[in-house]
């Protein structure tokens, strides 16, 4: 099946160049991020996780959101959802593909990576991670790839395939319950000290995640001969709705607690956030967007007329896919690191070199996207011709 | 019988992540014994439990001053505004970002935060806390640290191993006293006088004050305790007999941050 992705169209071709030129671009910063080590970042000694971890945080939500597809139709018969399991899935790989970069360019000594193996430590979550992480991205492969197949051949599934099918659908919820574990359990840092963590995770997960598959699905109906179909896509949009509607009241339930309290060690990093401490705030413009912008698509996003126009249902969850980028790729990490131990306030913003590299592991991962739609798609087309 | 190329990829794959799995899990089912055992040296300074007491009415800032620069020249701290070339120099933000740090000074709204008590005597916020790793009884820090590279001993100290480390900075997260420091980037240009017996560090890696375990196995008190002119004390928590237990009978002490159960092991008398 592989080959589908090696011929295409001339637009294809120029996609992938594109996306290639970008990633390329990106190593070449990162070669430089080797010699000179992370100090071409803005990340210090007080803000010591930034822009790397904020996406990988990110993304292994958009990877879980796969099950809001696969969940449905294995577990509730829902038929209509076979026709696009495999772009959810493949979304997917992609995605945990640059979580998994992410952590690699993130690394002080990414030569050492292997001592997580040479040296297993069950009490670290980033252990567990990296189980949870690779395990994922195998069933999303093979699961994948093996329906794709069967497809091609127009027969059922194998029968050894469906244990797979299954464990990944609780596999999904445990990345990126395991990756909010990773900061829920940090004694020191009142902003991540949240039994909510998870659950927002999840909740931000499965809105961005179906809202990009959305989007995708637009975009592939546009540019090729398969129509992911209208009540898929529908369907999807209802998912989002109710996601990013919890995803807000979860928001507000962590603001309730933190502001009712008035514990300084929890207060200060949303003080931080969305009004400035010691007269530093250059988060407080985006996070102000990120909620509000947030809160008024969740309640566009309600009225039925929004969703069933296509146009609009497109700019709500190109809404989704920012206002959750902005909370977790730019306010998390750094709202947790400032104010420091010390509660003193240095502030972090990403650095260009920082920018590009992350551009460049965003291009890989589309690049992994396109080539494996392009796959599906053909077969698709394939069967239809 | 033959075998398709396919095939052949297909299994020579899967055993080689099986491979890698099944070492990981006899390694953690059943640890590797030691290879060698080394005597430890007669002279060396042991204890069950390793505590620290600063006192902070002997400590004055021209102390505290020497107690930094005592430890930092001995463990090729680097000094990022005193490079060996001057065209290396950082400015004072980069400064902030990428500073090195094992001990140093605070005051005391910044040692304690959320203790800071309306009326407090005026002398106590011109103090100059000294601050260094607390050697937690339970240490966040090497609960989260996925490779071992930092532990707790038996004595109690937490260690830190630089050429295990692999750079996720995962405890400088889980640290709630900013103990650790990170190299952002190569600190061998910032070292004046190197001390050759410590080992520099490496771009990428983590490090932070060990109770000079390395001096305690020789013999020798820390260093920083060395040159305090007895404001800081090292002992034995565990033996009724010792100095710090003996300081801790009589004074009343204070240590940072004590409600997060991490159960530091440094403790100031004010």
């Amino acid at each position: 099946m592989f080959e589908k992705a090696l011929v295409g169209t001339k637009r294809y071709f120029g996609v992938l160049g594109f996306l290639l030129l970008l990633s390329g671009i990106g190593f070449f910063i990162y070669l430089r991020q080797l010699d000179f080590g992370l100090g071409i970042t803005g990340m210090s000694r007080d803000v010591s996780w930034g822009f790397y971890i904020a996406q990988f945080t990110y993304l292994v939500g958009v990877a879980a959101s796969a099950v809001m597809v696969v969940l449905p139709l294995y577990l509730h018969n829902y038929k209509a959802f076979g026709r696009i399991a495999i772009l959810g899935e493949f979304l997917a790989v992609s995605a945990v593909s640059m979580c998994l970069l992410f952590i690699i360019v993130d690394l002080g000594k990414p030569s050492r990576l292997f001592n997580v193996l040479l040296h297993p430590t069950p009490n670290s979550v980033l252990f567990w991670d990296m189980i949870v992480l690779n395990g994922y991205l195998f069933l999303n492969i093979v699961c994948g790839w093996t329906v794709l197949q069967a497809e091609r051949n127009e027969v059922p599934p194998p029968n050894w395939l469906k244990p797979f099918i299954y464990i990944a659908i609780p596999w999904a919820p445990s990345i990126h319950t395991v990756t909010a574990f990773l900061y829920a359990g940090l004694p020191g840092r009142g902003y991540w000290l949240t039994a909510i963590m998870a659950p927002r995770f999840l909740s931000s997960a499965f809105a961005a995640g179906p809202a990009l598959l959305v989007l995708l699905c637009l975009l592939v109906r546009k540019y090729t001969k398969f129509d992911p179909g209208r009540e898929q896509i529908q369907t999807l949009a209802k998912i989002v709705t109710y996601a990013i509607l919890i995803n807000v009241f979860f928001f507000f339930c962590e603001v309730f607690t933190v502001f009712y309290s008035q514990i300084p060690d929890h207060m200060l990093h949303f003080q931080y956030l969305f009004a400035g401490l010691e007269g530093k705030g250059k988060l407080v413009p985006l996070m102000w967007v990120s909620i509000v912008g947030m809160t008024i698509t969740a309640i566009l996003l309600i009225i039925p007329s929004v969703r069933k126009n296509e146009t609009t249902l497109a700019v709500a969850c190109a809404a989704v896919v920012v206002t959750t980028w902005i909370d977790k790729g730019m306010g998390l990490i750094t709202g947790g690191f400032v104010p420091n131990p010390f509660e003193g306030v240095t502030e972090y913003f990403p650095t260009m070199p920082e920018a590009l590299i992350t551009l460049g592991v965003w291009a890989i991962g589309f690049l992994i996207l396109t080539m494996l739609y392009k796959i599906a798609v053909s077969i698709k087309e394939e069967i239809r011709a | 019988m033959s075998i398709s190329r396919r095939d052949f990829l297909r299994i020579a794959g899967f055993s080689t992540l099986f491979g890698l799995g099944a070492k990981s899990a006899f390694e953690m089912l059943a640890p590797g014994e030691l290879e060698a055992k080394l005597a430890p040296n007669p002279k060396a300074l042991t204890a069950k439990r390793w505590a620290m007491v600063v006192d902070m009415r002997k400590l004055d800032e021209q102390t505290a001053e020497k107690c930094i620069e005592a430890c930092h020249r001995i463990h090729n701290v680097p000094d990022f505004e005193d490079p060996i070339d001057p065209k290396d120099k950082v400015d004072p933000a980069e400064k902030v970002r990428w500073e090195v740090k094992w001990i140093w000074k605070e005051k005391y709204e910044h040692a304690f935060p959320g203790q800071a008590e309306v009326a407090i005597p005026e002398k106590i916020h011109k103090l100059n806390f000294l601050l260094l790793c607390n050697h937690c009884d339970n240490p966040p820090c090497v609960r989260v640290c996925p490779t071992k590279a930092t532990w707790k001993r038996d004595d109690g100290v937490v260690m830190m191993d630089q050429h295990r480390c692999i750079g996720c900075r995962y405890c400088m997260a889980a640290c709630p006293y900013g103990a650790r420091s990170f190299n952002w980037r190569n600190p061998r240009p910032f070292i004046k006088s190197e001390d050759e017996s410590y080992p520099t560090r490496e771009i990428g890696v983590v490090e932070k004050c060990t109770l000079c375990a390395e001096r305690l196995a020789k013999g020798q008190l820390p260093a920083c305790v060395e040159a305090s002119k007895g404001a800081l004390t090292v002992g034995d928590l565990n033996d009724a007999k010792s100095k710090v237990r003996e300081l801790l009978r009589n004074n009343f002490t204070i240590r940072r941050k004590t409600q997060l159960g991490s159960n530091p092991q440094v403790y100031y008398i004010v």
